[in-house]
């Protein structure tokens, strides 16, 4: 029988997690509460003497300085209400996998299959609470029901029932092995009600060609061979809508599209990807010729580029955003775990080094309605953050770069991308280290954790919009742990030579892992009966494509099998043997002697033609709001200071680690104080080495709503622009393109479809135009296309988004430039012309207009500009680099000074203006976007040197940094426009996410 | 023996083996071996053969069940392959042969909840202090000021004049003790050869973020009455190059960070007392 050890704080010690939960009830629910504290629980099925559940209970799970214990008697004491939560049956349970662990140390035994240690955790609520407040507080805070469930007992029903009854969440079910076969010679209506029952998302289309393929006379009697019907089996089926999915296959972007712009000039384009994307590096590369330092782009789960003779840089960025709308801690969790694994999972394996991440919310204090399914914006905050903490923390992975984007549209779906860089010995045993194979006859052998019912129809559920009915099994929870102990391992195979071939387990579990692997080969026969489970119960189906986490599969030669499943064993990994790889074009899935799934290679991968689709580009018309001249705009650049996407994001980004692993040198936050908002991130990754990676990105989904091509344009030019404020070379520098897009094709769904995929076009042209100006090749990236929240009634969709991450080198990381100002007298150069170009801008925002004169992007000039200004920065010439975005000159300037410690006095009359002298203005000045701008600070005795470097290339004196502690702007008459101490725009700018 | 040799410890979710090698490297030892403790488990690599063994930063098995609790378990019951030893019995040994333990965050967190520290009086394996969730409730990245006790026999801050700058990054940082009378012989013996303090290394203090998680006494790092082992919270091997400041490009620094010194004091006691 299971029993209960329960673990109480002693009396007197500060209860951390109940003072944070007691704060968020009031801050969330704004309900009073008196006090809440906690109680861990432990709840232990398994065989153990009173002995063992003793030592289990008084050493490892209690801590005797501060902690109480008690087995199957209750702790709680002194409380009003009581609610335990404890997670549902089946869903991951770290805690209680460490507990189990324990447990056996101290025996010497292992746990018997169905045995366990679950963990709950008991909130003791003490205040003038109803029931009904305490089950709010129940399913608004402490528990997600998702995956949780929780049990609420007031103090009468706690003594009549002696505590909380002790309850197993163990998953009870046969072993099952059941495989169904579907009748597709049916009507088009059935066979559409067959695909979304079945959350296969395959539209009419698909499903014809899937019923033509089974209509085949030659198919039919292959499939009579090896004993399967003219019927496709559930895993066939299942594993065909994993691999069509447009998270997998990515149909939208291969497809072809009808372009029409705003002229009606008609435009056949054959699949974005290849017209844009592929050829943006195809051309960069031809341009680079001998200096090509691409070494492995678009082929493998990340891209690849040299960094030195010893060793290749890799870098994946992806999101993770259906998931984290539901369960914002688990997903967000899953979501950089999950990236973890693609450079882990690239060429042989890399050394993880650092994560970037950006998380695009409504605002935390959002207080419209929301549709019931959503999430409150604040919750996602905490979850998302929160997750993303423990994911990279524990994984031991700094997190160097990111930023948080606010607008109320991300109610509709929060976006969180995460990204993972990696480092690979440029060879391994005399073999580039960016390049596998597989043989056939190499076995398919799955490492990590165990497969369970969670995650499945991960991939087909995030290929739609999110809506009532979203499937609770979609969620997934990472483990870290089991993770790092697999990465700890395989990196030891990989530099022994043990296999020929790794890759990550993600969307669409092994049917996507080994039906790619497959394709290497030319096929596969995998028996799914031994595969590990984490409980019975799993069809075979669910087991091919459970995305259950913290999995690779490998090929494994037979040769080296033995010593890569004892080096498993040892470092405490499940390794298993499924089956081997083939050459006979089939995807062939046993379940024991049974063939379950009999699919050509041929069919699988390429069976699909490509999806017709239309984009009618409109211009559309904002408001235009008129500027209004004022004599003092102090009071709207402290409102900027604090306007969400402007102001300092400190409160998040300390609980992130960024050093670990000792190769931080620019550092999120820098200055007097450590407080000023970095422009990139450079990280040392070998220690005995000085040359560095630098990491930076763009992002700017406002100006969507105007122009995505210049949406498109800015964020690479932002992206570009803090990379080389820090010194980033452009001589070894790359990027990464993550598109979010509301769903482009038309349909009853989204009537104005068309509007969306031309949007999404005139994005691709802008990526090719300015990577290709900029010499930038793109070598990874991904897709999500179905961003929008539908319940039948509201709909939201998200401003479409692109993320442009840049990854490059320096190669010297002491010539690295911060952005503070560093000492008085020191002269501020301002880099770039500014134009009336309000659009768009934050400052507009402030105001609730978009307008229309959205930031145009001179690649040209500003390649000039960059290339000088990183001469400038070898040379040791800058002693300060700042970029110019949100906000404009105004907030730059403020965070500049405020990051130094020291005032700044500028003049916007000596800022270079391009454009019509008209709408030239001090408001302009200050607040324009224009991009490609940066400010720059430069020792006096530097100042001959510095111009002479930057001639031609729009660089204007503009002020002095100043030992009084004020920044003053001058304006155009002469008189100043803004005038404040430094340390009050600090506040400005600290205060809004401070308490968050 | 006549080389100076560093151990790291690393599996199972420790985290900062490479920078810890890294340090002791620079700090002067002739080999730096950083072993899974599936190497220690399996009998492949023993403790015996090293002088410095560093417990360094991570988050053992998650922190599952509190900080570095299930590596106390593990060290505690886990067998070494075949000898049927345990290998807290190698641990035993090591300290007896008075060697040396760093213990860095959650080598800190480990030696404390495995009773290796403050242990007075030898009494090892007794627990008597503890590391828990930090006051303000959240895992910080930050730097510190530690003001370091020139009365200390800690064999790792010799020369430190008034102290060290370095960073912390954890969640269960805040040192408390079982009583008044642990803390009482803490003070009284010097051990607190760390604390938390302005930025003139002047006083200690109880301020946040100065001090970033409420320790009592603002005790950072603790280290037993032989001076031989040593725990703290913030990261020495976090910032063995001026590259690692937080203010490098503002600041005229030495090329030599504050945490090697830790590293350097430690080669140097294993040759003078232990080759």
């Amino acid at each position: 029988m299971a029993r209960r050890i329960e673990i109480a704080l002693k009396k007197g010690v500060r209860d951390a997690h109940g003072e944070r939960i007691k704060r968020e009830i009031e801050h969330f629910l704004h309900l009073a509460v008196e006090e809440v504290r906690t109680i861990d629980v432990y709840t232990v099925d398994g065989e153990l003497s009173e002995d063992e559940l003793v030592k289990a209970a008084s050493e490892p799970f209690c801590d005797p300085v501060i902690q109480d214990w008690r087995i199957d008697r209750p702790m709680a004491d002194g409380f009003d209400f009581l609610v335990e939560v404890g997670f549902r049956p089946g869903v991951t349970d770290n805690v209680g996998r460490t507990a189990r662990e324990a447990i056996e140390y101290i025996t010497g035994r292992l746990f018997a299959s169905g045995e366990g240690v679950y963990t709950s955790v008991q909130y003791l609520l003490k205040g003038e609470l109803s029931r009904s407040d305490v089950e709010r507080i129940a399913k608004d805070l402490l528990c997600n029901t998702l995956i949780q469930r929780f049990v609420i007992l007031d103090r009468a029903e706690f003594l009549a029932k002696g505590g909380v009854p002790v309850s197993a969440p163990k998953v009870t079910a046969e072993t099952r092995s059941q495989v169904r076969e579907i009748d597709l010679n049916v009507s088009n209506d059935e066979l559409m009600r067959i695909s979304r029952e079945g959350v296969l998302a395959l539209t009419l289309d698909e499903m014809k060609i899937i019923q033509a393929h089974y209509r085949d006379p030659a198919v039919v009697a292959e499939r009579r061979k090896v004993g399967l019907s003219d019927k496709p089996t559930d895993a066939e089926l299942e594993a065909l809508a994993q691999t069509w999915s447009e998270h997998c296959k990515h149909k939208i972007f291969s497809g072809n599209v009808e372009y029409i712009d705003e002229n009606g000039n008609r435009e056949e384009i054959r699949s974005l990807f290849k017209s844009y994307i592929q050829r943006t590096t195809a051309t960069v590369r031809q341009q680079l010729g001998d200096n090509d330092y691409c070494l492995s782009v678009f082929k493998d789960n990340a891209g690849v580029i040299r960094f030195n003779d010893d060793w290749s840089l890799v870098f994946k960025v992806e999101t993770h955003n259906s998931p984290s709308a539901l369960d914002p801690y688990g997903g967000a969790l899953t979501g950089i775990v999950g990236v973890n694994r693609d450079p882990f999972g690239t060429g042989m394996g890399a050394r993880l080094i650092f994560n970037t991440d950006v998380f695009c919310f409504a605002s935390p204090f959002y207080e419209k309605q929301l549709p019931s399914r959503l999430l409150h914006p604040r919750r996602i905050y905490e979850g998302v953050v929160e997750g993303v903490e423990h994911g990279g923390n524990k994984s031991g992975i700094p997190t160097v770069n990111g930023s948080l984007v606010f607008d109320d549209r991300f109610a509709g779906k929060p976006l969180v991308f995460c990204g993972t860089a990696g480092l690979m010995p440029a060879t391994i045993n005399g073999k580039p280290a960016h390049e596998k194979h597989i043989d056939p006859g190499d076995l398919i052998v799955m490492t990590g954790g165990r497969i369970g019912k969670d995650g499945i129809h991960g991939a087909t559920f995030s290929s739609e919009e999110l809506n009532e009915n979203s499937p609770v099994t979609a969620v997934q929870i990472g483990d870290p742990i089991t993770q790092k102990r697999m990465t700890d391992f395989l990196i030891r195979a990989r530099d022994r030579g043990l296999y020929n071939f790794i890759t990550d387990n993600g969307a669409g579990g092994l049917s996507s892992s080994v039906g790619e692997m497959a394709k290497e080969c030319g096929g596969c026969r995998m028996d799914l009966s031994s595969a590990p489970l984490k409980y019975p119960g799993l069809d075979p189906w669910e087991i091919l494509i459970s995305e259950a986490q913290e999995r690779m599969s490998l090929a494994v030669p037979p040769a080296r099998i033995d010593e890569f499943l004892a080096m498993a064993k040892r470092f405490g990994v499940e390794a298993t043997v499924l089956g081997e790889f083939t050459d006979t074009g089939i995807f062939q899935i046993m379940y024991g002697e049974r063939t379950i799934a009999y699919l050509p290679i041929s069919f699988l991968h390429e069976g699909l033609p490509p999806m017709e689709m239309r984009g009618v580009w409109e211009i559309k018309r904002h408001n235009e709001p008129a500027i209004e001249v004022s004599t003092d705009y102090t009071g709207d650049l402290k409102r900027l200071l604090g306007s969400l996407n402007i102001c300092s994001k400190e409160s998040v980004v300390r609980r992130y680690d960024h050093e670990v692993q000792g190769g931080s040198v620019v550092k999120p936050f820098t200055g007097v104080a450590n407080d000023g908002p970095s422009d990139a991130a450079v990280v040392r990754p070998v220690l005995d080495s000085y040359e560095g990676v630098v990491v930076a990105h763009g992002i700017c989904p406002r100006y969507s709503d105007i122009d995505t091509y210049h949406m498109t344009a800015n964020a690479i030019d932002e992206g570009v622009r803090n990379y080389v404020a820090v010194g980033g070379s452009l001589d070894l520098v790359s990027g990464l393109d993550n598109f979010c897009w509301c769903d482009p094709v038309k349909s009853e769904k989204t009537p104005d479809g068309e509007y969306k995929m031309a949007q999404l076009v005139r994005s691709n042209k802008a990526l090719y135009d300015y990577c290709v100006a900029y010499g930038i090749p793109l070598i990874s990236g991904k897709d999500s296309m179905k961003n929008d929240f539908y319940d039948g009634a509201v709909k939201i969709s998200i401003p479409p988004t692109l993320l442009f991450s840049v990854i490059g080198k320096i190669d010297d990381v002491r010539k690295a430039v911060t952005m503070d100002v560093k000492r008085p007298g020191d002269i501020v150069y301002l880099l770039g012309t500014t134009a009336n170009e309000l659009g768009g801008s934050e400052y507009f925002a402030l105001r609730g207009f978009v307008g229309n004169k959205v930031p145009k992007v001179d690649a040209d000039r500003a390649l000039k500009r960059y290339r000088a200004l990183q001469r400038a920065i070898t040379a040791g010439l800058v002693a300060s680099c700042h970029d110019l975005s949100d906000g404009g000159l105004a907030v730059a300037l403020a965070e500049m000074a405020f990051a130094g410690g020291f005032g700044i006095s500028a003049e916007l009359g000596s800022a270079l203006w391009s454009g019509d002298g008209a709408g030239r203005n001090d408001a302009v000045l200050l607040f324009s976007e224009s991009a490609s701008r940066l400010l720059v600070a430069v020792r006096p005795q530097n100042r001959a040197a510095f111009e002479q470097l930057m001639e031609g290339c729009d660089a204007s004196r503009i002020g002095v940094v100043t030992e009084e502690d004020v920044l003053t702007i001058t304006g155009l008459s002469g008189a100043a426009v803004i005038r404040e101490r430094i340390d009050e725009l600090k506040q400005a700018w600290q205060s809004p996410l401070r308490e968050l | 023996m006549v080389r100076a040799r560093a151990i790291v410890i690393t599996g199972n979710g420790t985290n900062c083996e490479m920078e810890a090698a890294h340090a002791c490297r620079l700090g002067g030892f002739d080999d730096v071996v950083i072993a899974h403790i599936s190497d220690l488990l399996a009998g492949e690599i023993r403790l015996d053969d090293f002088h410095f063994l560093n417990l360094t930063g991570g988050f053992l098995d998650g922190d599952d069940l509190g900080s570095a609790k299930a590596q106390a378990n593990r060290f505690r019951y886990a067998k070494v392959d075949e000898l049927r030893e345990h290998l807290i019995d190698q641990l035993m040994h090591f300290i007896s042969a008075g060697k040396l333990i760093l213990g860095v965050c959650n080598g800190f967190q480990l030696m404390v909840k495995m009773g290796l520290l403050p242990a007075f009086g030898g009494s090892y394996l007794k627990q008597s202090a503890t590391l828990t969730f930090n006051d303000c409730g959240r895992f910080q990245d930050r730097w510190v000021y530690l003001k370091s006790d020139p009365a200390s026999a800690c064999v790792y801050t010799k020369g430190v004049e008034k102290g060290l700058y370095l960073p912390i990054r954890h969640g269960e940082g805040k040192f408390v003790v079982d009583s008044r009378a642990t803390l009482d012989a803490i003070e009284a013996n010097h051990l607190a050869a760390f604390k938390y303090s302005d930025s003139t290394y002047e006083s200690p203090t109880m301020e946040f973020p100065l001090n970033p998680n409420g320790s009592v006494n603002a005790i950072a790092g603790l280290c037993n009455e032989t001076g031989r082992l040593m725990g703290m919270m913030p990261h020495p091997e976090a910032f063995v190059h001026r590259i690692n400041h937080p203010r490098w490009t503002r600041e005229e620094l030495p090329e030599e960070g504050d945490g090697l010194i830790l590293f350097k004091n430690a080669s140097e006691f294993v040759r003078k007392n232990l080759l």
